[in-house]
This record gives structure tokens, C-alpha cells and sequence, in this order.
């Protein structure tokens, strides 16, 4: 591989940092399509994951949203926009179903999957911190986790969000 | 030279980008990619992805409902 400028530019590259505190499937968007994509742009970027954010590093996903006090989701059905009442929300497997067509949709839509979208993120070498706090208040271990992530507080969190350019809270 | 294609059809945000970059890793500089996307905002996409990364956007153009893009690597 010859030595390319866009290698060498790494050094000057700019630098993003996002705390990660939801875990729902259309939570989990937001954070991995901007750090997969600033990483293809050539930035540093670094995943804080804490509270809900944490199960996103699970080996094992399974992530589902509910509709319930969501009364934005509107989803299309048959050229209409279709809502859940709250009261439909409480119905048990109802969640599990809106986020199977939630998916499906997405699927049908070339949307990624979070797991593809991690795995991208993975790749582009995103260093993904784990809030040890979180893994001890929800008993989880590190073991628990993908592989290469890293284990950090508030102050690792600060010290990376102190060099940054670009800093968000999803 | 090689012919640098991707084919990014039926893919969403941000998968044009994710897919555009890996492949770029392997185009030596000053060589061509060429991409054909269906997501509308790819067009606004792969110009800020190249402003901000120095690869250089030849061509945005479009064809139907398919845009085409030629990028030529850094």
C-alpha cells in the first residue's frame, strides 16, 4: 500500500467525542451513523457508552423501541401515517411487533442494521469507552462486551471531550 | 490504471460514505472511483466528504434516479 496523504493527515485530523446514554433502537441511530460516518471523514472519534447507552456494546443485541410517550413516531402504512395510542403501547407484544416493522422497514429502506453500523465503527478504529459505573450499577461485566472497547469514568470521558472539536450528548 | 467502481444502489445513509471510504483506502492516489447511489442525499453528501477529507470530486451527475459520482483519491 503506498503512502497515501490521507494517512498522513491523521495526525492533524480533528476530533469528535458522544456520550451514548440511550439504547433503544432509533436511539441507537444517531450515535453510530455520526461516529461511523465523522471516522470516514477523517476524524478521531470516541463513543462514550453510559446508563442505557451500555447494552449497545452487548455481544448480543436485541434492540427494540416502544411507542409508548412517543407520540412523534408516526409510521407509513398504505400512503398514510399511522400512531399508536399509548394505551395500545401497554399491550404486551406490542413493542416487540412495532420493532420488528420498524426493522423491516429499515431493512426494506437500505437503512443499516445497528449492528452493521457497529461493526463499521469498529473497523474505522472509533474507540468506544464503557462508563464502569454503569457496568457496576446494572451487574454487567466486561466480559459481557465486544471485544476492544475500553473501560472509563467521567474524568476519562472529560479528558478526551477536553480535546475535542466536536462534542455530543445523544 | 484499475477501474475503481461501487455500486452504493438501494443503500441509505450513511452507507454510501462508510463504503465509499473503505474502498478509497485501497484506490492509490490519484486514481478515479467511480459510484452509483439512489439516496437522494448522497449528492449533498459526497461533497462535504470530500471537502473535508482533500479527496477531489470530479463529477456529481445524475442519470434517472441514479447519481453517479467520480472521486478521485488523495
Amino acid at each position: 500500500m503506498p503512502d497515501k496523504a490521507a494517512d498522513r493527515n491523521i495526525e492533524n485530523a480533528k476530533n469528535m467525542s458522544i456520550i451514548v446514554t440511550k439504547g433503544t433502537l432509533d436511539w441507537a441511530y444517531p450515535p453510530f451513523i455520526l461516529g461511523t460516518t465523522a471516522a470516514a471523514m477523517d476524524m478521531k472519534v470516541s463513543m462514550f457508552f453510559t446508563f442505557y447507552g451500555l447494552p449497545l456494546l452487548l455481544k448480543e443485541l436485541d434492540l427494540k423501541l416502544s411507542t409508548l410517550g412517543n407520540p412523534a413516531m408516526k409510521m407509513p402504512m398504505g400512503g398514510m401515517h399511522m400512531a399508536l395510542p399509548n394505551m395500545m403501547a401497554m399491550i404486551p407484544g406490542v413493542d416487540r411487533a412495532a420493532s420488528t416493522m420498524m426493522k423491516n422497514l429499515m431493512n426494506k429502506k437500505g437503512v443499516a442494521s445497528i449492528e452493521d453500523l457497529r461493526e463499521a465503527a469498529v473497523d474505522a478504529d472509533v474507540t468506544m469507552i464503557a462508563c464502569q459505573m454503569t457496568l457496576d450499577l446494572f451487574e454487567y461485566s466486561p466480559d459481557d462486551m465486544i471485544d476492544g472497547i475500553e473501560i472509563g469514568g467521567a474524568a476519562t470521558y472529560m479528558e478526551v471531550a477536553s480535546k475535542s472539536d466536536i462534542n455530543l450528548f445523544i | 490504471m484499475s477501474v475503481h467502481e461501487l455500486n452504493a444502489e438501494g443503500l441509505n445513509c450513511p452507507l454510501p460514505i462508510l463504503k465509499a471510504k473503505k474502498m478509497l483506502k485501497s484506490v492509490p492516489a490519484g486514481e478515479v472511483l467511480k459510484i452509483r447511489a439512489t439516496d437522494p442525499g448522497s449528492v449533498a453528501d459526497f461533497a462535504a466528504f470530500c471537502r473535508q477529507t482533500g479527496n477531489e470530486l470530479l463529477s456529481s451527475t445524475s442519470e434517472g434516479d441514479i447519481y453517479l459520482f467520480e472521486i478521485k483519491a488523495v
